[in-house]
């Protein structure tokens, strides 16, 4: 009994688009709310935030000052969105640069295998043996405190940890018959990572890269608030923290927002990062 | 397994080798004269002559990095440049401070969060599962020295329960240290809970989808049973390894909590270091945590079969 | 069977996925007597797991009975409460699963999980448990029981950790045990083995089974009765036998059709070299790596010879572990041979370039699920092995692609979707046009049919011959089923732990079997035979065979 060329053809039903989930919708709305703030901030900002006026120092928050001002007088709201451009724009970067020398090595170590990858992951073993804050810390007293500066010892923190996700990744992809069938063909190594390995360990990266971010954010602001991160009067959620130390019993808006602020872009991350996990692992294993 | 322990360590001794070499470097790329460096631009020319001569400057690099490393093996890490206090002692002490806080917020953290997180996975999808997910990442996202701060200043100023600023060593006083100890510890916690909830409901949730769980409860054993003797032990392995991790990272992390609450502990003691361009201290810190966070990475390595009989011992 | 109360008793039963979603099952209705022997059988997505599930009382969550009734015993499994219904699991109904990789709790020993069952549901101290698990174990054939409580589950085989799950759900007596497709997982002769123990098990103890299969033959030896479900409903149900010789409904037919039968087989060119030599081919596996030095290497191949002639088909059959894959993945030249030689058309594979040989011998895999790129579209995946040919214009690629994808079975449409799109049918479909977009003269199919539903496995079988007699390639065809090669292998060889035991026509190997392997593989091949009134019967039992002389 012949079967018809239909019912071959026939796809399992296509699944109803539904609304995204909430976790989405939040995160996504915070994060894209902050970025807003933060390139606003590259053009305009309320009052200017390096502005010092000593009459009005320490003002509760009212009509002038949304959010009050700090011991210098200057407008914490300002300095909030300049601080968002600031702290972003470094993990922005830091993210980019681990992840793009995470994923090389990652690569070549999981792939390659024998001696490259044993040299490869002994020295990556040494660096992943330095918790990410105590090597930025190390990096830091020797190039000393600049907005570059951090970029590059976050970078270098995190990179070994990229490196291991990555090759973990090409592990399990290795085993995977598509890239045995991608041998017999009669493709080349270096071919068969390029189209076949590297495209597949998209989804495992996104889901790091949203991780990442919200490291990088967190370590930038607690270097900040060691005073080993961006020097004031460049003005970062981190060390504009750490200014409010002492003011913390009278004004005690100097240490809530900018900490709320950090808390809030944190809360957007995970959210959104968690949302695009589900999204992407299902997919990907099938 | 005697065998195993030897093998895992010998292993790390080249991992150990790699991070003296890295911390050397480190310290080397700064520009200046290393003795000076070392003994502080306040120093007499005899001690740096004595200094330089103790280092093998006048040799090569390698040599140099013997020299180094043959005074670290035999405990001597310098003098502080501010303190004028052996370096080991310095750090021993001031570790055991950030230790006690670190390993009592863990503890406690893991005792909350892991019941947390299976009963989360069980009630998957519930009002419950999904405010306890809510309270997790909200925990998870909340930055410890702010939150900190915030405790401080509503049970240290506005309520005026706690000390604000401080501390007692517990050898010295209990209760009082206690008082000293509350809020770093709570703040401690409280961060914690957030990650290790999340990741022993997203264990225990996998867990749970496995054939084994369906055929205990085909044995007919209570829900109960079913989660703690039959997913909990899988469940904990991967909980286990992110604990060790958690561990690592306060080594360095716990320096903002401690300049928050003031204490003399090593994350303090290593900022300060930078500040003052101590670096025999700032030397001495990078590598005893970086010793001890390999230590505890096998000890995590080396318990980890008794969760999952899989792994060979 | 004496007409007696019905054990379990299912009524006219609905099962959907939440409120509004689909029905899973759709009014199954079907009794079982005691000690009676029911097979539920149909194919992926016919509801009988639901319908197991549901009996026991443990419908994955989103899954709910929202009509009919479940009896057991002559009670309301819907009525009764939780406590009640924990009583009657393990004690009364028990359970055996299908993954033997995942059916026993890694973490906890064997002899803990065995005595669990018996703690909660008999008052028996722990000296008399431990005694009745080790008389449970020898009875299983466990050769130390006692060094068997004490070890994990990880340290046996699949076939050994499945029937230590049987034992262990016998150990508490049960009136009634679900088996939900406990021996796919296995190889053909693990499979009757671990059913063969079941059966005596439940015969002692008089316990009834409810047996769950996608594989009509596998039941037909053992079920007294059978029902047929597909999507979600009974089509029909009866005796076994009546089934076999009448089948009713249509459905049942294209089951009964869905297995091997000895075809005729397209006549093969005359030549006088054959394509592939192998010659005393042995292989060997890596030790595992460790730190200092490597463990000891394990044989896989022993010295194999064979031959394949042009546009022929050459079955090579044996259970897991008889080195089959291995030599298949030695001819495309995945693992190097530590001895013997390979000849493509006269010329050593092993020592001249790859290049010929690679264009000239391709490989179809096992795994539809995993033997494509999740993020190339079908399209590309088809085009992919024409970057070789040079000598093609991308309008000459762009055809042949095309007349692929036709020769294959899809229509046009397949171009642009993405392999999870696809069910397991369709993606080997593509994976076979991968391996013949080049016109290939030599492909080595490996278990490319396991993987699927028995009338997928049709089809896919009917394509592979009409593609072959199309574009005249010889294929290698790897299987642990020797009853699925009838159909379309001219030559037969089997394998077993390394060696080749036997090698003939294929007339000669099924008729005729000579080694005592072939003749246990032929045993548990498909018991079934078609008469000529059209409907089947048990196929009669061959006589114990004397032993070559």
């Amino acid at each position: 009994m012949t079967v018809s060329l239909l019912s071959v053809n026939a796809t399992p039903a296509r699944r109803p688009l539904r609304w995204p989930p909430a976790n989405a919708l939040i995160g996504g709305t915070l994060l894209v709310l902050l970025i807003s703030m933060a390139l606003v901030g590259v053009f305009w900002t309320p009052y200017d935030p390096l502005k010092i006026d000593l009459l009005s120092r320490l003002k509760a928050p009212s009509a002038l000052h949304w959010l009050g001002t700090d011991e210098f007088g200057r407008d914490v709201l300002s300095r909030l969105i300049i601080g968002a451009r600031t702290s972003l724009w470094i993990s922005l970067l830091t993210v980019c640069l681990a992840l793009f020398f995470g994923s090389v090595i990652g690569m070549l170590a999981g792939y390659l295998r024998g001696w490259t990858d044993r040299l490869l992951m002994m020295i990556n073993d040494a660096l992943l043996a330095f918790p990410g804050i105590l090597m930025a810390l190390g990096l830091m007293a020797i190039i000393g405190a600049s907005q570059y500066g951090i970029v590059l010892a976050l970078s270098i923190a995190y990179t070994p940890s990229v490196v291991r996700v990555v090759r973990g990744s090409v592990l399990s992809l290795r085993e995977r018959e598509f890239i045995e069938a991608s041998r017999v063909i009669g493709n080349s190594e270096f071919y068969t990572l390029y189209r076949h390995i590297a495209p597949n360990c998209v989804a495992p990266l996104c889901v790091l890269a949203t991780s990442m971010f919200g490291w990088t954010l967190l370590s930038e602001s607690a270097l900040s608030f060691l005073g080993l991160g961006v020097p004031p009067p460049a003005a970062t959620w981190g060390n504009m923290l750490a200014a409010s130390r002492p003011y913390i019993a009278n004004a005690t808006w100097l240490g809530l927002f900018p900490g709320l602020f950090i808390a809030l872009a944190l809360v957007a991350i995970n959210l959104f990062g968690d949302a695009l996990r589900d999204r992407l692992d299902p997919r990907m294993s099938r | 397994m005697l065998r195993f322990i030897a093998q895992r360590l010998a292993l790390s001794v080249p991992t150990l080798l790699l991070i003296s070499v890295v911390v050397f470097a480190l310290i080397r790329f700064i520009p200046g004269d290393p003795a000076l460096l070392m003994l502080g631009d306040m120093a007499d020319p005899q001690s740096l002559a004595s200094t330089r001569a103790a280092l093998g400057l006048d040799h090569s690099i390698g040599v140099q990095f013997a020299y180094w490393l043959q005074s670290v093996l035999s405990g001597d890490l310098g003098v502080s440049i501010t303190s004028k206090q052996p370096v080991l002692e310095l750090i021993l002490d001031r570790f055991s401070v950030s230790a006690s806080i670190v390993l009592v917020a863990v503890l406690l953290a893991a005792l909350i969060a892991v019941p947390a997180g299976l009963f989360a996975a069980w009630k998957q999808d519930s009002a419950l599962d999904l405010g306890l997910v809510t309270g997790a990442t909200l925990l998870l996202s909340i930055p410890s020295f702010w939150l900190g701060l915030l405790l401080l200043y509503a049970f240290g100023i506005k309520l005026n329960w706690l000390p604000v600023v401080g501390y007692v060593p517990f050898a010295q006083n209990p209760a009082e240290a206690v008082t000293y100890l509350v809020l770093p510890i709570v703040t401690l916690t409280l961060v914690e809970l957030g990650a290790i909830t999340r990741m022993a409901r997203a264990s225990t949730i996998e867990v749970l989808r496995l054939e084994y769980i369906a055929h205990a409860r085909a044995k007919g054993l209570s829900e109960r049973a079913v989660l703690w003797r039959h997913a909990l032990p899988n469940a904990f392995a991967p909980t286990w390894t992110l604990i060790g991790l958690i561990l690592g990272n306060l080594l360095g992390g716990i320096a903002v909590l401690e300049t928050v609450f003031t204490l003399p502990g090593i994350g303090r003691l290593m900022v300060d270091a930078i500040y003052a361009r101590d670096y025999p201290v700032l030397q001495g810190c990078l590598l005893l945590i970086t010793f001890i966070y390999v230590a505890v990475n096998l000890l995590v390595d080396l318990l980890y079969p008794l969760f999952d009989p899989r792994v060979k011992l | 069977m004496p007409s007696q109360k019905p054990l379990l008793e299912v009524d006219h039963l609905l099962i959907r996925a939440g409120a509004e979603g689909p029905l899973a099952v759709n009014d199954l209705s079907f009794t079982v007597a005691p000690g009676e022997i029911v097979a539920l059988v149909g194919e992926s997505g016919s509801g009988k797991t639901m319908a197991a599930r549901a009996a026991i009382g443990l419908l994955p969550l989103p899954m709910e009975v929202c009509g009919g009734a479940i009896r057991f015993e002559g009670q309301d499994l819907n009525q009764l409460s939780c406590a009640q219904l924990r009583g009657i699991r393990g004690a009364r109904i028990g359970m055996v699963f299908q993954e033997p990789m995942v059916s026993l709790n890694p973490a906890i020993r064997i002899g803990e999980q065995m005595a669990e069952g018996l703690r909660l549901h008999t008052d028996l101290d722990k000296a008399q448990i431990r005694q009745r698990c080790v008389d449970m174990l020898t009875r299983i054939g466990i050769t130390d029981p006692e060094r068997c409580l004490s070890a994990y589950p990880h340290e046996f085989s699949g076939g050994m950790r499945q029937r230590i799950m049987l034992a262990s759900v016998m150990l508490l007596r049960p009136a009634l045990l679900i088996a939900d497709e406990p021996t796919t997982a296995l190889d053909c002769l693990a499979q009757l083995d671990v059913i063969e123990l079941m059966l005596e098990l439940t015969r002692e103890q008089g316990t009834a089974i409810l047996f769950i299969s996608h594989d009509l033959s596998l039941v037909a030896r053992y079920a007294h009765k059978v029902v047929v479900m597909r999507h979600g409903q009974a089509v029909e149900q009866g005796s076994i036998n009546h089934i076999l010789l009448a089948p009713q409904h249509a459905y049942t037919r294209q089951l009964l059709e869905a297995l091997p039968k000895r075809g005729e087989l397209a006549a093969l060119p005359a030549t006088d070299k054959p394509l592939v030599e192998i010659t005393g081919v042995s292989i060997e596996h890596p030790g595992q790596a460790r730190f200092w030095g490597q463990a000891q290497p394990k044989r896989a191949v022993h010295s194999a010879n064979l031959c394949i002639a042009a546009g022929e088909t050459l079955a090579l059959v044996g259970g897991s572990g008889s080195g089959k894959t291995t030599l298949g993945r030695a001819l495309v030249g995945l693992v190097k041979p530590c001895s013997g030689e390979i000849r493509f058309k006269g010329i050593d594979i092993l020592k001249a370039g790859q290049r010929d040989h690679r264009l000239q011998c391709q490989m179809i895999f096992q795994d539809p699920y995993s033997s494509l790129d999740p993020r190339m579209r079908i399209g590309e995946t088809l085009a992919e092995p024409l970057r070789h040919l040079p000598e093609l214009s991308e309008e000459q690629k762009r055809q042949r692609v095309a007349t692929t994808l036709v020769d294959i079975g899809l229509s046009e449409a397949f171009m642009e979707r993405f392999p999870h799109q696809l069910s397991g049918g369709q993606r080997q479909r593509v994976a076979i046009g991968r391996a013949l977009v080049r016109h290939p003269q030599l492909v080595i199919a490996d278990e490319p049919i396991s993987a699927l539903d028995m009338t997928i496995q049709k089809q896919i079988l009917e394509l592979f011959e009409r593609l072959q007699a199309q574009y005249g390639f010889a294929c290698l065809f790897i299987s642990h089923d020797l009853a699925a090669v009838e159909r379309i292998a001219h030559r037969v060889a089997v394998m077993h732990q390394g060696h080749i035991v036997e090698i003939g026509s294929r007339e000669a190997v099924f008729d005729n079997p000579l080694h005592p392997y072939t003749r246990q593989l032929l045993a548990a091949a498909s018991p079934l035979e078609q008469l000529a009134s059209g409907g089947y019967r048990l196929r009669p039992k061959p006589e114990n065979l004397q032993p070559t002389p």
